[in-house]
Protein backbone atom coordinates (compact mmCIF):
# COMPACT_ATOMS: atom_id res chain seq x y z
CA UNK A 1 0.00 0.00 0.00
CA UNK A 2 2.80 2.30 1.02
CA UNK A 3 4.82 1.66 -2.51
CA UNK A 4 1.76 1.94 -4.44
CA UNK A 5 1.17 6.31 -2.82
CA UNK A 6 5.04 6.61 -3.32
CA UNK A 7 5.12 5.31 -7.10
CA UNK A 8 2.38 7.78 -7.16
CA UNK A 9 4.07 10.93 -5.76
CA UNK A 10 7.45 9.67 -7.87
CA UNK A 11 5.25 9.81 -11.48
CA UNK A 12 4.04 13.65 -11.06
CA UNK A 13 7.48 14.89 -9.98
CA UNK A 14 8.93 16.30 -12.91
CA UNK A 15 12.42 15.44 -13.79
CA UNK A 16 14.67 18.53 -13.84
CA UNK A 17 17.24 16.53 -15.19
CA UNK A 18 16.36 16.34 -18.57
CA UNK A 19 16.55 18.80 -21.19
CA UNK A 20 14.28 18.78 -23.77
CA UNK A 21 14.80 19.43 -27.52
CA UNK A 22 13.32 23.16 -27.36
CA UNK A 23 15.66 23.69 -24.10
CA UNK A 24 18.59 22.76 -26.42
CA UNK A 25 17.83 24.57 -29.05
CA UNK A 26 17.45 27.50 -27.30
CA UNK A 27 21.31 26.77 -25.23
CA UNK A 28 22.52 26.43 -28.78
CA UNK A 29 21.23 29.73 -30.05
CA UNK A 30 23.14 31.37 -27.44
CA UNK A 31 26.04 29.39 -27.69
CA UNK A 32 26.25 28.62 -31.60
CA UNK A 33 30.14 27.65 -31.04
CA UNK A 34 28.86 24.71 -28.98
CA UNK A 35 25.89 23.50 -32.15
CA UNK A 36 29.22 24.39 -34.46
CA UNK A 37 30.95 21.41 -32.14
CA UNK A 38 28.52 19.32 -32.29
CA UNK A 39 28.61 19.39 -35.84
CA UNK A 40 31.93 18.93 -36.46
CA UNK A 41 31.71 15.73 -34.25
CA UNK A 42 28.85 14.27 -35.74
CA UNK A 43 30.85 15.07 -39.29
CA UNK A 44 33.76 13.26 -38.34
CA UNK A 45 31.91 10.08 -37.50
CA UNK A 46 30.21 10.11 -40.66
CA UNK A 47 33.41 10.55 -42.55
CA UNK A 48 34.78 8.00 -40.99
CA UNK A 49 32.07 5.66 -41.35
CA UNK A 50 31.60 7.17 -45.46
CA UNK A 51 34.93 5.93 -45.65
CA UNK A 52 34.17 2.77 -44.68
CA UNK A 53 30.86 2.30 -46.43
CA UNK A 54 32.75 3.44 -49.89
CA UNK A 55 35.74 1.45 -49.70
CA UNK A 56 33.83 -1.77 -49.27
CA UNK A 57 31.00 -1.28 -51.64
CA UNK A 58 33.01 0.22 -54.51
CA UNK A 59 35.37 -2.80 -53.79
CA UNK A 60 32.41 -5.51 -53.42
CA UNK A 61 30.65 -3.68 -56.77
CA UNK A 62 33.70 -3.58 -59.01
CA UNK A 63 34.58 -7.45 -57.45
CA UNK A 64 31.50 -9.01 -57.59
CA UNK A 65 31.30 -9.70 -61.37
CA UNK A 66 34.41 -10.54 -61.51
CA UNK A 67 33.96 -13.36 -59.09
CA UNK A 68 34.52 -16.32 -62.41
CA UNK A 69 34.97 -20.10 -62.29
CA UNK A 70 38.48 -19.17 -63.77
CA UNK A 71 39.53 -17.06 -60.67
CA UNK A 72 39.22 -19.97 -58.88
CA UNK A 73 40.16 -22.53 -61.53
CA UNK A 74 42.50 -25.21 -59.54
CA UNK A 75 45.80 -24.29 -61.47
CA UNK A 76 47.53 -20.90 -62.13
CA UNK A 77 48.12 -20.14 -65.64
CA UNK A 78 49.42 -16.16 -66.40
CA UNK A 79 45.36 -16.23 -68.75
CA UNK A 80 43.42 -17.19 -65.47
CA UNK A 81 45.00 -15.73 -63.11
CA UNK A 82 43.72 -18.08 -60.28
CA UNK A 83 43.97 -17.22 -56.80
CA UNK A 84 43.01 -20.75 -55.51
CA UNK A 85 46.44 -21.98 -55.20
CA UNK A 86 47.29 -18.36 -53.16
CA UNK A 87 44.15 -19.22 -51.18
CA UNK A 88 45.86 -22.65 -50.07
CA UNK A 89 49.10 -21.16 -49.84
CA UNK A 90 47.86 -18.54 -47.55
CA UNK A 91 45.56 -21.54 -45.28
CA UNK A 92 49.04 -23.39 -44.77
CA UNK A 93 51.13 -20.73 -44.18
CA UNK A 94 48.40 -19.46 -41.51
CA UNK A 95 48.52 -23.29 -40.08
CA UNK A 96 52.40 -23.03 -39.42
CA UNK A 97 52.42 -19.86 -38.29
CA UNK A 98 50.66 -20.60 -35.46
CA UNK A 99 51.95 -23.75 -34.76
CA UNK A 100 55.16 -21.98 -34.18
CA UNK A 101 53.84 -18.60 -32.98
CA UNK A 102 51.11 -19.77 -30.45
CA UNK A 103 52.56 -22.26 -27.50
CA UNK A 104 55.55 -18.95 -27.04
CA UNK A 105 52.73 -16.45 -27.35
CA UNK A 106 50.26 -18.61 -24.49
CA UNK A 107 53.66 -19.99 -22.84
CA UNK A 108 54.79 -16.30 -22.27
CA UNK A 109 51.50 -14.80 -21.40
CA UNK A 110 51.42 -17.50 -18.23
CA UNK A 111 54.82 -16.57 -17.40
CA UNK A 112 53.86 -12.97 -17.22
CA UNK A 113 50.19 -13.65 -15.34
CA UNK A 114 50.89 -16.31 -13.72
CA UNK A 115 54.24 -16.75 -12.31
CA UNK A 116 55.75 -13.33 -12.38
CA UNK A 117 56.36 -11.03 -9.23
CA UNK A 118 55.19 -7.38 -9.93
CA UNK A 119 57.76 -4.76 -10.28
CA UNK A 120 60.03 -7.34 -11.54
CA UNK A 121 62.70 -5.78 -13.99
CA UNK A 122 62.98 -8.29 -16.22
CA UNK A 123 59.07 -8.52 -16.54
CA UNK A 124 59.19 -5.04 -17.59
CA UNK A 125 62.11 -5.61 -19.83
CA UNK A 126 59.88 -8.74 -21.58
CA UNK A 127 56.94 -6.14 -21.81
CA UNK A 128 58.67 -3.16 -23.30
CA UNK A 129 60.36 -5.81 -26.25
CA UNK A 130 56.79 -6.69 -26.58
CA UNK A 131 55.15 -3.49 -27.47
CA UNK A 132 58.45 -3.46 -29.53
CA UNK A 133 57.96 -5.69 -31.71
CA UNK A 134 54.39 -4.55 -31.95
CA UNK A 135 55.30 -1.47 -33.20
CA UNK A 136 57.74 -2.54 -35.80
CA UNK A 137 55.90 -1.92 -39.49
CA UNK A 138 55.81 -5.30 -41.61
CA UNK A 139 58.23 -4.45 -43.94
CA UNK A 140 60.87 -4.04 -41.18
CA UNK A 141 60.08 -7.95 -40.46
CA UNK A 142 60.12 -8.21 -43.96
CA UNK A 143 63.49 -7.57 -44.57
CA UNK A 144 64.88 -9.20 -41.22
CA UNK A 145 63.19 -12.55 -42.40
CA UNK A 146 65.30 -12.29 -45.92
CA UNK A 147 68.51 -11.73 -43.76
CA UNK A 148 68.01 -14.49 -41.00
CA UNK A 149 65.47 -17.39 -42.24
CA UNK A 150 66.39 -16.88 -46.29
CA UNK A 151 70.24 -15.78 -46.35
CA UNK A 152 71.83 -16.53 -42.84
CA UNK A 153 69.78 -20.17 -42.61
CA UNK A 154 69.45 -20.58 -46.07
CA UNK A 155 66.09 -21.38 -46.31
CA UNK A 156 65.75 -19.33 -49.62
CA UNK A 157 62.20 -17.91 -50.19
CA UNK A 158 60.14 -20.66 -48.18
CA UNK A 159 57.04 -21.67 -45.96
CA UNK A 160 59.58 -22.03 -43.68
CA UNK A 161 60.94 -18.67 -43.56
CA UNK A 162 57.32 -17.04 -44.41
CA UNK A 163 55.79 -18.14 -41.50
CA UNK A 164 58.47 -17.85 -38.59
CA UNK A 165 58.93 -14.15 -40.16
CA UNK A 166 55.28 -13.99 -39.31
CA UNK A 167 54.73 -15.77 -36.18
CA UNK A 168 57.27 -13.04 -34.77
CA UNK A 169 55.45 -10.27 -36.06
CA UNK A 170 52.13 -11.87 -34.46
CA UNK A 171 53.60 -13.22 -31.56
CA UNK A 172 52.91 -9.60 -29.41
CA UNK A 173 49.53 -9.33 -30.31
CA UNK A 174 49.19 -13.33 -29.00
CA UNK A 175 50.82 -12.66 -25.80
CA UNK A 176 48.84 -9.56 -25.04
CA UNK A 177 45.14 -10.78 -25.66
CA UNK A 178 46.31 -14.14 -23.95
CA UNK A 179 47.62 -12.29 -21.00
CA UNK A 180 44.54 -9.88 -20.67
CA UNK A 181 42.30 -13.47 -20.73
CA UNK A 182 43.84 -14.87 -18.07
CA UNK A 183 43.89 -11.43 -16.03
CA UNK A 184 40.16 -11.96 -16.32
CA UNK A 185 40.20 -15.45 -14.81
CA UNK A 186 38.89 -14.59 -11.01
CA UNK A 187 41.52 -15.52 -8.23
CA UNK A 188 38.85 -17.40 -6.39
CA UNK A 189 39.53 -19.95 -9.35
CA UNK A 190 43.06 -20.92 -7.99
CA UNK A 191 42.11 -20.36 -4.60
CA UNK A 192 39.41 -23.10 -5.11
CA UNK A 193 41.83 -25.02 -6.81
CA UNK A 194 44.75 -24.66 -4.75
CA UNK A 195 42.25 -25.15 -1.94
CA UNK A 196 41.30 -28.74 -3.44
CA UNK A 197 45.01 -29.74 -3.40
CA UNK A 198 46.09 -28.89 -6.73
CA UNK A 199 49.79 -27.71 -7.78
CA UNK A 200 50.42 -24.14 -9.80
CA UNK A 201 50.99 -26.36 -13.13
CA UNK A 202 47.69 -28.45 -12.58
CA UNK A 203 45.68 -25.36 -11.86
CA UNK A 204 46.73 -23.21 -14.93
CA UNK A 205 46.33 -26.34 -17.35
CA UNK A 206 43.10 -27.66 -15.71
CA UNK A 207 41.28 -24.42 -14.40
CA UNK A 208 42.38 -20.91 -15.64
CA UNK A 209 43.47 -21.89 -19.28
CA UNK A 210 39.72 -23.46 -19.80
CA UNK A 211 38.30 -20.89 -18.14
CA UNK A 212 40.15 -18.10 -20.20
CA UNK A 213 39.80 -19.94 -23.85
CA UNK A 214 37.72 -17.64 -26.00
CA UNK A 215 39.75 -14.80 -25.08
CA UNK A 216 42.90 -16.61 -25.85
CA UNK A 217 40.83 -17.64 -29.69
CA UNK A 218 39.58 -14.28 -30.01
CA UNK A 219 43.35 -13.10 -29.86
CA UNK A 220 44.67 -16.23 -32.27
CA UNK A 221 42.16 -15.46 -34.46
CA UNK A 222 42.71 -12.15 -34.33
CA UNK A 223 46.38 -12.82 -35.63
CA UNK A 224 45.08 -14.88 -38.37
CA UNK A 225 43.46 -11.92 -40.04
CA UNK A 226 46.70 -9.84 -39.73
CA UNK A 227 48.53 -13.09 -41.35
CA UNK A 228 46.39 -12.99 -44.02
CA UNK A 229 46.11 -9.37 -44.76
CA UNK A 230 49.88 -9.35 -44.77
CA UNK A 231 51.90 -8.61 -48.02
CA UNK A 232 55.49 -6.36 -47.30
CA UNK A 233 56.81 -8.97 -44.76
CA UNK A 234 56.30 -11.94 -47.17
CA UNK A 235 57.26 -10.69 -50.67
CA UNK A 236 60.91 -11.52 -49.04
CA UNK A 237 60.35 -14.08 -47.29
CA UNK A 238 57.90 -16.15 -48.37
CA UNK A 239 58.51 -15.29 -52.06
CA UNK A 240 55.80 -15.23 -54.62
CA UNK A 241 55.87 -18.42 -56.82
CA UNK A 242 52.47 -19.12 -58.83
CA UNK A 243 51.74 -22.79 -57.79
CA UNK A 244 51.54 -24.53 -54.57
CA UNK A 245 53.86 -24.82 -52.10
CA UNK A 246 53.62 -28.33 -51.41
CA UNK A 247 57.25 -28.55 -49.09
CA UNK A 248 58.87 -26.48 -45.73
CA UNK A 249 61.11 -24.87 -48.30
CA UNK A 250 59.19 -24.64 -51.37
CA UNK A 251 57.93 -20.43 -52.32
CA UNK A 252 54.28 -19.93 -52.83
CA UNK A 253 52.85 -16.77 -52.59
CA UNK A 254 49.71 -15.67 -50.23
CA UNK A 255 46.63 -14.12 -51.22
CA UNK A 256 47.62 -10.78 -50.41
CA UNK A 257 51.09 -10.86 -52.58
CA UNK A 258 48.83 -12.43 -55.48
CA UNK A 259 47.11 -9.63 -55.29
CA UNK A 260 49.94 -6.82 -54.84
CA UNK A 261 51.87 -9.01 -58.00
CA UNK A 262 48.31 -8.78 -60.29
CA UNK A 263 48.32 -5.06 -59.17
CA UNK A 264 51.97 -4.22 -60.27
CA UNK A 265 51.61 -5.92 -63.12
CA UNK A 266 48.58 -3.85 -64.26
CA UNK A 267 47.05 -6.25 -66.80
CA UNK A 268 44.65 -8.28 -64.73
CA UNK A 269 42.58 -5.29 -63.25
CA UNK A 270 39.52 -6.91 -63.26
CA UNK A 271 40.77 -10.24 -61.52
CA UNK A 272 42.26 -7.94 -59.26
CA UNK A 273 39.64 -6.87 -57.88
CA UNK A 274 37.69 -10.05 -57.79
CA UNK A 275 41.15 -10.92 -55.29
CA UNK A 276 40.43 -8.05 -53.72
CA UNK A 277 36.94 -9.40 -52.78
CA UNK A 278 38.22 -12.83 -51.83
CA UNK A 279 40.99 -10.98 -49.37
CA UNK A 280 37.86 -8.79 -47.88
CA UNK A 281 35.42 -11.09 -47.49
CA UNK A 282 37.89 -13.69 -45.65
CA UNK A 283 39.62 -10.72 -43.56
CA UNK A 284 36.05 -9.63 -42.40
CA UNK A 285 34.86 -13.49 -41.70
CA UNK A 286 37.95 -13.87 -39.68
CA UNK A 287 37.63 -10.74 -37.45
CA UNK A 288 33.98 -11.07 -37.03
CA UNK A 289 34.44 -14.71 -36.02
CA UNK A 290 36.99 -13.46 -33.43
CA UNK A 291 35.02 -10.38 -32.33
CA UNK A 292 31.99 -12.97 -31.87
CA UNK A 293 33.72 -14.93 -29.40
CA UNK A 294 34.91 -11.70 -27.49
CA UNK A 295 31.73 -10.99 -27.10
CA UNK A 296 30.70 -14.23 -25.81
CA UNK A 297 33.47 -14.40 -23.37
CA UNK A 298 32.11 -10.60 -21.93
CA UNK A 299 28.54 -11.75 -21.91
CA UNK A 300 29.52 -14.95 -20.00
CA UNK A 301 31.71 -12.91 -17.26
CA UNK A 302 28.82 -10.46 -16.93
CA UNK B 1 55.82 -36.14 -4.81
CA UNK B 2 59.34 -35.73 -5.87
CA UNK B 3 58.46 -35.62 -9.28
CA UNK B 4 55.64 -33.49 -9.27
CA UNK B 5 57.50 -30.52 -8.10
CA UNK B 6 60.45 -31.13 -10.54
CA UNK B 7 57.61 -31.05 -13.41
CA UNK B 8 56.18 -28.03 -11.73
CA UNK B 9 59.78 -26.59 -11.99
CA UNK B 10 60.49 -27.53 -15.17
CA UNK B 11 57.09 -26.19 -16.68
CA UNK B 12 57.38 -23.27 -14.69
CA UNK B 13 61.25 -22.57 -16.93
CA UNK B 14 59.34 -23.56 -19.78
CA UNK B 15 57.11 -20.77 -19.24
CA UNK B 16 60.00 -18.18 -18.30
CA UNK B 17 62.29 -19.22 -21.85
CA UNK B 18 58.84 -18.65 -23.99
CA UNK B 19 58.72 -15.66 -22.21
CA UNK B 20 62.22 -14.71 -23.02
CA UNK B 21 61.18 -15.41 -26.60
CA UNK B 22 60.75 -11.45 -27.29
CA UNK B 23 63.52 -10.49 -25.90
CA UNK B 24 65.38 -12.90 -28.63
CA UNK B 25 63.10 -11.92 -31.40
CA UNK B 26 64.07 -7.94 -31.11
CA UNK B 27 67.63 -8.72 -30.17
CA UNK B 28 68.23 -10.52 -33.33
CA UNK B 29 66.18 -8.61 -35.44
CA UNK B 30 68.39 -5.69 -33.79
CA UNK B 31 71.67 -7.53 -34.62
CA UNK B 32 70.86 -8.49 -38.58
CA UNK B 33 69.71 -5.01 -39.29
CA UNK B 34 72.79 -3.53 -37.81
CA UNK B 35 75.23 -6.06 -38.58
CA UNK B 36 73.80 -5.86 -42.74
CA UNK B 37 73.09 -2.35 -42.80
CA UNK B 38 75.64 -0.44 -40.71
CA UNK B 39 78.81 -1.70 -43.36
CA UNK B 40 76.77 -0.13 -46.71
CA UNK B 41 77.11 3.19 -44.38
CA UNK B 42 80.30 3.24 -43.39
CA UNK B 43 81.03 2.40 -47.36
CA UNK B 44 79.10 5.04 -48.77
CA UNK B 45 79.52 7.80 -45.92
CA UNK B 46 77.24 8.29 -43.21
CA UNK B 47 76.91 11.67 -44.36
CA UNK B 48 76.33 11.05 -48.12
CA UNK B 49 74.06 8.12 -47.31
CA UNK B 50 71.87 10.48 -44.87
CA UNK B 51 72.21 13.82 -46.70
CA UNK B 52 72.71 12.56 -49.89
CA UNK B 53 70.23 14.04 -52.08
CA UNK B 54 70.90 11.52 -55.28
CA UNK B 55 69.86 8.04 -55.23
CA UNK B 56 71.42 6.24 -58.46
CA UNK B 57 72.32 2.74 -58.07
CA UNK B 58 72.70 2.24 -61.43
CA UNK B 59 75.06 5.25 -61.95
CA UNK B 60 79.07 4.54 -62.62
CA UNK B 61 79.83 5.18 -59.97
CA UNK B 62 76.59 4.51 -58.11
CA UNK B 63 75.18 7.37 -55.74
CA UNK B 64 72.87 6.35 -52.29
CA UNK B 65 71.61 8.98 -50.95
CA UNK B 66 68.07 8.96 -49.28
CA UNK B 67 67.71 12.11 -47.75
CA UNK B 68 65.00 12.66 -50.39
CA UNK B 69 62.79 9.73 -49.31
CA UNK B 70 63.62 10.64 -45.86
CA UNK B 71 62.26 14.02 -46.39
CA UNK B 72 59.43 12.10 -48.11
CA UNK B 73 58.57 9.48 -45.79
CA UNK B 74 57.85 12.54 -43.65
CA UNK B 75 56.15 14.61 -45.59
CA UNK B 76 54.02 11.63 -46.49
CA UNK B 77 53.14 11.00 -42.02
CA UNK B 78 52.39 14.74 -42.09
CA UNK B 79 49.90 14.44 -44.62
CA UNK B 80 47.99 11.61 -43.28
CA UNK B 81 48.05 13.10 -39.65
CA UNK B 82 46.68 16.58 -41.01
CA UNK B 83 43.96 14.02 -42.28
CA UNK B 84 43.35 11.19 -40.13
CA UNK B 85 44.29 13.17 -36.46
CA UNK B 86 41.65 15.79 -36.40
CA UNK B 87 38.45 12.91 -38.00
CA UNK B 88 39.54 10.60 -36.13
CA UNK B 89 40.06 12.62 -32.34
CA UNK B 90 36.41 13.95 -33.38
CA UNK B 91 35.11 10.80 -34.07
CA UNK B 92 36.30 9.54 -31.17
CA UNK B 93 34.72 12.14 -29.17
CA UNK B 94 31.43 11.66 -30.88
CA UNK B 95 31.41 8.01 -29.89
CA UNK B 96 32.19 8.88 -26.57
CA UNK B 97 29.85 10.73 -25.58
CA UNK B 98 27.71 11.78 -28.34
CA UNK B 99 26.83 8.69 -29.57
CA UNK B 100 23.29 7.22 -29.48
CA UNK B 101 23.67 3.44 -28.08
CA UNK B 102 21.68 1.51 -31.06
CA UNK B 103 24.01 3.79 -33.56
CA UNK B 104 27.26 2.84 -31.39
CA UNK B 105 26.62 -0.56 -31.64
CA UNK B 106 26.66 -0.10 -35.57
CA UNK B 107 29.62 2.45 -35.52
CA UNK B 108 31.96 0.73 -33.41
CA UNK B 109 32.52 -2.35 -35.36
CA UNK B 110 32.56 -0.47 -38.45
CA UNK B 111 35.48 1.72 -37.13
CA UNK B 112 37.36 -1.74 -35.99
CA UNK B 113 36.57 -3.00 -39.46
CA UNK B 114 38.23 -0.42 -40.99
CA UNK B 115 41.44 -1.97 -38.95
CA UNK B 116 40.91 -5.02 -40.80
CA UNK B 117 40.95 -4.33 -44.62
CA UNK B 118 44.42 -5.30 -45.62
CA UNK B 119 46.70 -2.53 -46.37
CA UNK B 120 46.89 -3.84 -49.94
CA UNK B 121 43.26 -3.87 -50.63
CA UNK B 122 43.57 0.46 -49.60
CA UNK B 123 46.34 0.61 -51.97
CA UNK B 124 44.57 -1.37 -54.68
CA UNK B 125 41.27 1.12 -54.21
CA UNK B 126 44.00 4.25 -54.07
CA UNK B 127 45.11 3.18 -57.03
CA UNK B 128 42.05 2.74 -58.87
CA UNK B 129 39.60 5.14 -57.40
CA UNK B 130 41.92 8.11 -55.32
CA UNK B 131 44.39 8.62 -57.70
CA UNK B 132 42.36 9.16 -61.10
CA UNK B 133 40.34 10.99 -59.19
CA UNK B 134 43.53 13.73 -58.48
CA UNK B 135 44.73 13.23 -61.93
CA UNK B 136 41.26 14.42 -63.24
CA UNK B 137 40.57 17.35 -60.70
CA UNK B 138 43.93 18.50 -59.50
CA UNK B 139 46.55 17.90 -62.56
CA UNK B 140 49.70 15.89 -62.29
CA UNK B 141 49.37 11.85 -63.24
CA UNK B 142 47.99 11.21 -59.32
CA UNK B 143 50.27 9.47 -58.06
CA UNK B 144 51.12 11.65 -55.94
CA UNK B 145 51.58 12.95 -51.97
CA UNK B 146 48.20 14.00 -52.05
CA UNK B 147 47.07 10.05 -52.89
CA UNK B 148 49.31 8.93 -50.27
CA UNK B 149 47.72 11.16 -47.61
CA UNK B 150 44.37 10.80 -48.05
CA UNK B 151 45.23 6.62 -47.89
CA UNK B 152 47.08 6.78 -45.25
CA UNK B 153 45.13 9.07 -43.10
CA UNK B 154 41.85 6.61 -43.42
CA UNK B 155 43.94 3.79 -42.49
CA UNK B 156 45.52 5.34 -39.47
CA UNK B 157 41.76 6.14 -38.41
CA UNK B 158 40.80 3.19 -36.16
CA UNK B 159 44.10 3.55 -34.21
CA UNK B 160 43.46 6.69 -33.25
CA UNK B 161 40.03 6.11 -33.13
CA UNK B 162 40.14 3.38 -30.85
CA UNK B 163 43.12 4.67 -28.39
CA UNK B 164 41.48 8.60 -27.98
CA UNK B 165 38.07 6.68 -27.15
CA UNK B 166 39.33 4.94 -24.31
CA UNK B 167 41.54 7.66 -23.40
CA UNK B 168 38.11 9.96 -23.39
CA UNK B 169 36.23 7.32 -21.28
CA UNK B 170 38.23 6.77 -18.52
CA UNK B 171 37.99 10.48 -17.59
CA UNK B 172 36.26 10.10 -14.43
CA UNK B 173 32.57 11.47 -15.12
CA UNK B 174 32.80 13.41 -12.30
CA UNK B 175 34.93 16.15 -14.46
CA UNK B 176 32.17 16.34 -16.99
CA UNK B 177 29.28 16.35 -14.19
CA UNK B 178 30.85 19.11 -12.81
CA UNK B 179 31.15 21.45 -16.06
CA UNK B 180 27.69 20.54 -16.82
CA UNK B 181 26.61 21.85 -13.02
CA UNK B 182 28.44 24.99 -13.68
CA UNK B 183 26.04 25.89 -16.50
CA UNK B 184 28.55 24.85 -19.71
CA UNK B 185 26.63 23.35 -22.75
CA UNK B 186 27.50 19.53 -23.37
CA UNK B 187 29.92 20.66 -26.11
CA UNK B 188 31.54 22.97 -23.93
CA UNK B 189 31.74 20.35 -20.80
CA UNK B 190 33.52 17.35 -23.79
CA UNK B 191 35.85 19.88 -24.95
CA UNK B 192 37.20 21.52 -22.31
CA UNK B 193 37.03 19.26 -19.35
CA UNK B 194 37.10 15.75 -21.03
CA UNK B 195 39.52 16.05 -24.24
CA UNK B 196 41.70 17.85 -22.04
CA UNK B 197 42.03 15.85 -19.35
CA UNK B 198 42.47 12.59 -21.55
CA UNK B 199 45.22 14.56 -23.69
CA UNK B 200 48.20 12.20 -22.94
CA UNK B 201 45.80 9.05 -24.11
CA UNK B 202 44.98 11.23 -27.06
CA UNK B 203 48.85 11.94 -27.99
CA UNK B 204 49.26 8.18 -27.30
CA UNK B 205 46.76 7.74 -30.08
CA UNK B 206 48.79 10.28 -32.52
CA UNK B 207 52.22 8.92 -31.65
CA UNK B 208 50.55 5.67 -33.05
CA UNK B 209 49.42 6.56 -35.95
CA UNK B 210 52.82 8.36 -36.81
CA UNK B 211 54.28 4.73 -36.51
CA UNK B 212 51.84 2.97 -38.76
CA UNK B 213 51.97 6.19 -41.28
CA UNK B 214 55.54 6.01 -41.08
CA UNK B 215 55.78 2.05 -41.83
CA UNK B 216 52.81 1.39 -43.89
CA UNK B 217 54.45 0.22 -47.18
CA UNK B 218 51.81 -1.71 -49.93
CA UNK B 219 49.79 0.91 -49.68
CA UNK B 220 52.30 4.07 -50.10
CA UNK B 221 54.45 2.26 -53.32
CA UNK B 222 51.32 1.89 -54.94
CA UNK B 223 49.80 5.01 -55.12
CA UNK B 224 52.98 7.91 -54.01
CA UNK B 225 54.48 7.91 -57.70
CA UNK B 226 57.67 6.78 -56.27
CA UNK B 227 59.50 9.61 -58.09
CA UNK B 228 63.50 10.23 -55.86
CA UNK B 229 62.23 14.07 -54.95
CA UNK B 230 61.31 16.12 -52.38
CA UNK B 231 57.74 17.53 -53.81
CA UNK B 232 57.12 20.54 -54.22
CA UNK B 233 53.01 20.67 -54.47
CA UNK B 234 50.50 18.08 -53.01
CA UNK B 235 50.20 16.35 -56.67
CA UNK B 236 53.78 15.91 -57.03
CA UNK B 237 54.90 12.13 -56.38
CA UNK B 238 57.79 10.83 -53.33
CA UNK B 239 59.17 8.07 -52.27
CA UNK B 240 58.60 6.73 -49.20
CA UNK B 241 62.21 4.94 -47.01
CA UNK B 242 59.42 2.28 -47.46
CA UNK B 243 58.83 2.04 -50.74
CA UNK B 244 62.60 2.04 -51.61
CA UNK B 245 62.55 -1.20 -50.09
CA UNK B 246 60.03 -3.03 -51.17
CA UNK B 247 60.59 -1.59 -54.98
CA UNK B 248 64.44 -2.43 -55.58
CA UNK B 249 65.32 -5.61 -52.93
CA UNK B 250 64.05 -8.21 -55.67
CA UNK B 251 66.75 -7.56 -58.06
CA UNK B 252 69.23 -5.55 -56.10
CA UNK B 253 73.05 -7.22 -55.10
CA UNK B 254 75.77 -6.21 -53.63
CA UNK B 255 76.29 -2.56 -51.93
CA UNK B 256 72.80 -1.60 -53.56
CA UNK B 257 71.42 -4.40 -51.68
CA UNK B 258 72.71 -3.50 -48.34
CA UNK B 259 72.62 0.34 -49.13
CA UNK B 260 68.23 -0.56 -48.90
CA UNK B 261 69.11 -2.97 -46.01
CA UNK B 262 70.63 0.24 -44.49
CA UNK B 263 67.31 1.99 -45.44
CA UNK B 264 65.51 -0.29 -43.63
CA UNK B 265 67.97 0.13 -40.57
CA UNK B 266 67.23 4.33 -40.69
CA UNK B 267 63.23 3.37 -41.04
CA UNK B 268 63.79 1.09 -37.77
CA UNK B 269 65.34 3.61 -35.99
CA UNK B 270 62.84 6.01 -36.34
CA UNK B 271 60.20 3.47 -35.41
CA UNK B 272 62.41 2.97 -31.63
CA UNK B 273 62.81 6.73 -31.45
CA UNK B 274 58.20 6.55 -31.55
CA UNK B 275 58.18 3.41 -29.80
CA UNK B 276 60.50 5.33 -26.90
CA UNK B 277 58.38 8.15 -26.90
CA UNK B 278 55.12 6.15 -26.96
CA UNK B 279 56.46 4.28 -23.88
CA UNK B 280 56.99 7.54 -21.91
CA UNK B 281 53.75 9.11 -23.04
CA UNK B 282 52.48 5.93 -20.61
CA UNK B 283 54.68 6.17 -18.27
CA UNK B 284 54.22 9.93 -17.82
CA UNK B 285 50.38 9.28 -17.62
CA UNK B 286 50.67 6.02 -15.05
CA UNK B 287 52.28 8.61 -12.73
CA UNK B 288 49.75 10.82 -13.11
CA UNK B 289 46.96 9.01 -13.30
Amino acid sequence: MADNNNSAVIDDIKPINKVTFKQRMLSYKRKPLSFVMLLLVALAALISAAALVFIIVYVLVRGIPNLTPELFALTYNSDNVSCMPSIINTVVLTLLTLVIAVPFGIGAAIYLAEYAKKGNKLVKLIRTMAETLAGIPSIVYGLFGMLFFVYALGWGYSLLAGAFTLAIMVLPTIMRTTEEALLTVPDSYREGSFGLGAGKLRTIIRIILPSAMPGILAGIILSVGRIVGETAALIYTYGSATGYATGFLNSGRSLAVHMYVLTNEGLHTDQAWGTAVVLLVLVFAINTLSAFIAKKLGNKKG
Amino acid sequence: MRLKSFRERAMQGVFFLTALASIAAVAVICIFLFINGIPAMAEIGVFDFIGGQKWAPSNVPASYGIFNMIVASVYVTAGAIVIGVPIGILTAVYLARFCPKPLYKVLKPATELLAGIPSIVYGFFGLMVIVPFIRDNFGGNGSSWLAASIVLGIMILPTIIGVSESALRAVPESYYEGALALGATKERSVFKTILPASKSGVLAAVVLGIGRALGETMAVVLIAGNQVQIPSKLTDGLRTLTANIVLEMGYSTGLHRQALIATGVVLFIFILLITLSMQAIKSRSEKHG
